[in-house]
C-alpha cells in the first residue's frame, strides 16, 4: 500500500502537522505569544495564521508536483 | 431589527435560484445511469471539480457563522477558518488518492474494498447518515435565517423553501448538476467576498459615536467606583438610579435611570476603566409586556422601518493618533491600525428589572483593537486564557476535530468519485485547498470590516456577512445573500446525495441483500433523498434557535471519531481486520455522540440545565473520542486476528 505517493505525502503531513500543533500549542500554553507584533505591526495571531494557510497551499503545490514526477497512472495499484 | 424585503433582493434572488434550478434541469437530462447519478459517470474536469469542493465546503456555517463570529469577537472565529482548511491537508495528503483508488460510490466502499462484509457496510452507512444529518440541521437553521430579512418570511416558511428547492435539485439531476451548482456558487463566493474585502480596504475605518442610523450612543464618566452612584456628577435627565439584580457575580451592574430626555427609564452598564474607575455607558434593551408584545429600549417594536428598532451596532471609537479617519488602507496596515484603535463590541446579559420581570441588556464593551486581534475573547475558547487544564482540553480538543473531521465528511469524500483517477483527485483537491484558504484569508477581512460597519444586529450574529454587504449597496446585499442562500443549497444537496448513496449502496443493496437495476437503483436514491431531505427540514425547523457554528462543532467530531481512524489505519497497517472495523466506527461514532449529549454546551443550550452538572468535564469529545477509535481498532483487529490465525 506504501507508494511513492503516500510517503511523500505522508512527510508533507508530518510538515504541516508540526506548523499547526505548534500554533495550537502556542495558543493553549503562550497565549500572550499571540500578541506580539513582530512584522509591519501586525500580531503573530495573524500572520502566524496567515502563514498556516499559504503553507497548506505551498505544501500542496509541493505534493502536486513530486507526485507528478512519476506520472499519472490511473489505477496503479490494480484496484485492489 | 427590522428586516424589509427589497424589491432588488428578491429579484437578484430569485434570479439566483431560477438559474440554479434551470441549470439542475437541463444537466439532470444527461444523467441517466446510477454511475451518472451519484458519480457524474466519473467525467468531471478536475478544476471544476476543485472549485466544487470549495463550493460544497463553504457551507453556511462557514461564510455567515464564521463573519459573524468575528464580527462580534473578533479574532476566534478565524481559529475555525484555520482549522476547516488544515482538515484539507489530511484530505489530500492521506485520504484522496486511496479513496479513489478504493471505492466507487461511498465511504463505505472504500472501507469496505478489501473485506466483502456486510457488516462493515451497515456500520459506515449508518455513520454517514449520522453525520450527514448533523451537518444538515445547521444548514437548515442557516437558511432560515437568511431568508427572514431577505424575504420577509418567518423561519420555518426558510427551511421548507430550501428543503423543497434542494429535493428538486438532488430528485431531477444528482451528481453532475450538483457539481455544477457547487462550480458556480463556490466561484462566485469566492469572487464577491474579495470584491467585499477591497471594498473595506478602500473605505478604511472612521470614529463613529454609534451605528449608521445616526443614533449617538451616550457614555459619561469616568467617575470613582467605590462612591455611590448618587453622588456622582450626572447630568440632571438622568434621576431616580438603581442598580438591577445581574445573574451571576461576574455580570456587569446595570444601572436603571428615569431619563427625561426619553421619557422613559434608559439602562446603562457600569464599564471598569482601571482599578477604581468606571464609565457609564448606555445599553439598549429587549423585553417583553404582559400580553407578548416586543419591547425594544422600551417601546413596542415596529414593523416598517423608521419606527422603533434596536439600533444598528459596530463603530469605531478612537484611532491612532486621535484621528477620525484613515482613508484607504493596504491589506496590512488595516491590522495595524486596528491593532492601535478602540473598537465597541457588545455583549448581553439578562438582568430583573424594577419591577421583577427579565429584561435583556445589550451592553456597550470598547475593546482595545490589541484585544480584537488575540485569540480567547470568546467564551468557546475560553481555553486559551483560562489557567483550568479541562478548558485547555476542550480548546485542544476542538481544533483536533476540526483538523481531523473534514477528511472525513461523507459528503466531501463521495466528490473524489466524480474524477477520473488518482491524479485528477490530487489536481482537485489542490485547486480546492488554493480557493478555500483563500476565502478563509478573505474571512478575517469581512468579519473584521463587519465589525466596524456600523450596521449590525446586536441580536444576531449570523447576518454580520449579508448585513456588512448592505452598508455598502443595495445591490451587494442582494448577491451576496442570493450567494448565501445558494451555499446553503449546494451543501444541502451534496449531504442529501451523501445519505441517498449510503441509503442505496450500502444499506439497501449491500447490507439487505435486495438485488436493484441501476434504473432501480436511481429511484430508490431519489426516494431515500426525498425521506432525508423531509426529516431535514423537521430538524430545521426544531432546532431553530440553536447556534450554526456550535452545530457543525457536532458534525465535525463525529465524523472524525467515526471514520478516520478505519480510513488512515486501512491504509496504513495490513493487520486490520473486517472486525476492528465495524467495532472502531461504532465506537467512535456512540462515544462521541455520547459525549456530545452529556456535555455541559448541551447541558445549557439545550436542555436548559447548568452546565456544571454535565457528566463529561469538557465539552468537545475529539481529543477523548477519536484516540478511542484508533485504539478500538487496534485492539479488536489483533484480537480477531488471533482467532483467525488460529
Amino acid at each position: 500500500m506504501q507508494t511513492r505517493n503516500a510517503r511523500i505525502g505522508f512527510v508533507l503531513f508530518l510538515v504541516y502537522l508540526m506548523l499547526y500543533g505548534g500554533f495550537v500549542f502556542l495558543n493553549a500554553f503562550a497565549a500572550e505569544s499571540m500578541e506580539a507584533t513582530p512584522l509591519a505591526g501586525v500580531n503573530l495571531a495573524i500572520l502566524y495564521g496567515f502563514g498556516l494557510i499559504v503553507a497548506a497551499f505551498v505544501l500542496a503545490l509541493v505534493y502536486g508536483w513530486l507526485a507528478d514526477q512519476e506520472g499519472n497512472h490511473p489505477n496503479k495499484e490494480g484496484g485492489q | 431589527m427590522i428586516y424589509e424585503p427589497s424589491v432588488v433582493a428578491v429579484v437578484v434572488f430569485l434570479i439566483f435560484v431560477g438559474i440554479t434550478l434551470g441549470l439542475s434541469f437541463y444537466l439532470g437530462s444527461r444523467a441517466k445511469s446510477s454511475q451518472g447519478y451519484f458519480a457524474a459517470h466519473g467525467q468531471i474536469p478536475w478544476f471544476i471539480n476543485g472549485v466544487a469542493f470549495a463550493g460544497d465546503y463553504l457551507s453556511a456555517a462557514s461564510f455567515l457563522g464564521i463573519c459573524g463570529m468575528i464580527a462580534f469577537y473578533g479574532y476566534d472565529g478565524f481559529l475555525y477558518s484555520i482549522g476547516y482548511l488544515a482538515g484539507w491537508i489530511v484530505a489530500l495528503f492521506v485520504v484522496a488518492e486511496p479513496m479513489k483508488r478504493l471505492g466507487k460510490f461511498t465511504f463505505a466502499d472504500a472501507l469496505d474494498a478489501k473485506f466483502g462484509s456486510r457488516g462493515i457496510k451497515l456500520a459506515a452507512g449508518i455513520s454517514t447518515l449520522a453525520v450527514s444529518l448533523f451537518y444538515l440541521i445547521p444548514q437548515m437553521v442557516g437558511a432560515g435565517v437568511l431568508i427572514q430579512p431577505l424575504l420577509g418570511f418567518p423561519h420555518w416558511v426558510g427551511v421548507l423553501l430550501v428543503g423543497a428547492t434542494v429535493i428538486v435539485i438532488v430528485v431531477t439531476a444528482g451528481m453532475v448538476s450538483t457539481t455544477y451548482v457547487q462550480f458556480l456558487k463556490g466561484s462566485l463566493l469566492v469572487v464577491f467576498s474579495f470584491v467585499l474585502t477591497v471594498i473595506i480596504l478602500t473605505r478604511g475605518f472612521e470614529v463613529k459615536p454609534g451605528g449608521n442610523d445616526g443614533h449617538a450612543f451616550r457614555q459619561l464618566g469616568p467617575f470613582p467606583a467605590e462612591t455611590d452612584i448618587n453622588q456622582w456628577q450626572l447630568p440632571s435627565e438622568l434621576t431616580a438610579a438603581s442598580r438591577l439584580e445581574t445573574r451571576s457575580d461576574s455580570d456587569l451592574p446595570i444601572v436603571r435611570f428615569e431619563d427625561a430626555t426619553l421619557g422613559r427609564p434608559s439602562y446603562w452598564s457600569l464599564h471598569p476603566v482601571d482599578s477604581d474607575q468606571v464609565l457609564l455607558l448606555e445599553a439598549q434593551t429587549l423585553s417583553r409586556t404582559e400580553d407578548g408584545k416586543t419591547l425594544v429600549n422600551g417601546q413596542i417594536k415596529g414593523e416598517e422601518k423608521g419606527e422603533p428598532e434596536l439600533h444598528p451596532i459596530g463603530h469605531v471609537s478612537q484611532l491612532p493618533g486621535g484621528a477620525t479617519k484613515t482613508g484607504p488602507l493596504g491589506p496590512l496596515s488595516f491590522f495595524s491600525t486596528l491593532q492601535d484603535s478602540e473598537v465597541v463590541l457588545w455583549a448581553n446579559q439578562t438582568v430583573t428589572d424594577t419591577d421583577g420581570q427579565p429584561i435583556t441588556i445589550f451592553h456597550q464593551k470598547p475593546t482595545p483593537g490589541s484585544r480584537v486581534l488575540r485569540p480567547g475573547e470568546h467564551p468557546r475558547f475560553k481555553g486559551i486564557r483560562s489557567g483550568q487544564w479541562t478548558d485547555k482540553l476542550d480548546f485542544l480538543s476542538l481544533m483536533l476535530a476540526l483538523f481531523c473531521g473534514t477528511a472525513s465528511l461523507p459528503h466531501i469524500l463521495i466528490r473524489y468519485y466524480t474524477v477520473k483517477d488518482e491524479a485528477s483527485a490530487r489536481k482537485s483537491t489542490i485547486v480546492g485547498i488554493a480557493s478555500i484558504g483563500f476565502f478563509y484569508v478573505l474571512t478575517l477581512y469581512l468579519g473584521l470590516g463587519a465589525m466596524t460597519s456600523g450596521s449590525l444586529d446586536v441580536t444576531n450574529s449570523n447576518m454580520a456577512a449579508p448585513l456588512l454587504a448592505k452598508s455598502i449597496s443595495e445591490w451587494l446585499f442582494a448577491i451576496i445573500s442570493a450567494i448565501a442562500f445558494t451555499t446553503v443549497l449546494g451543501t444541502v444537496s451534496g449531504l442529501i446525495l451523501a445519505s441517498a448513496g449510503a441509503v442505496t449502496h450500502d444499506l439497501i443493496a449491500n447490507f439487505m441483500g435486495i438485488q436493484l437495476s441501476d434504473h432501480e437503483k436511481v429511484r430508490v436514491a431519489k426516494i431515500a433523498s426525498v425521506a432525508v431531505g423531509a426529516v431535514a427540514i423537521l430538524l430545521g425547523i426544531q432546532f431553530e434557535a440553536l447556534n450554526v457554528s456550535y452545530l457543525v462543532g457536532w458534525a465535525f467530531s463525529i465524523a472524525a471519531s467515526a471514520n478516520l481512524p478505519s480510513l488512515v489505519m486501512l491504509l496504513f497497517w495490513k493487520g486490520v481486520t473486517r472486525q476492528g472495523v465495524i467495532a472502531a466506527v461504532v465506537v467512535g461514532m456512540t462515544s462521541s455522540l455520547g459525549w456530545i449529549l452529556a456535555s455541559g454546551d448541551t447541558f445549557s443550550k439545550v436542555y436548559g440545565l447548568p452546565a456544571e452538572s454535565a457528566w463529561v468535564p469538557f465539552s468537545q469529545p475529539g481529543i477523548v473520542t477519536i484516540p478511542l477509535g484508533f485504539f478500538t481498532l487496534i485492539v479488536v483487529s489483533w484480537m480477531t486476528r488471533k482467532t483467525q490465525d488460529a
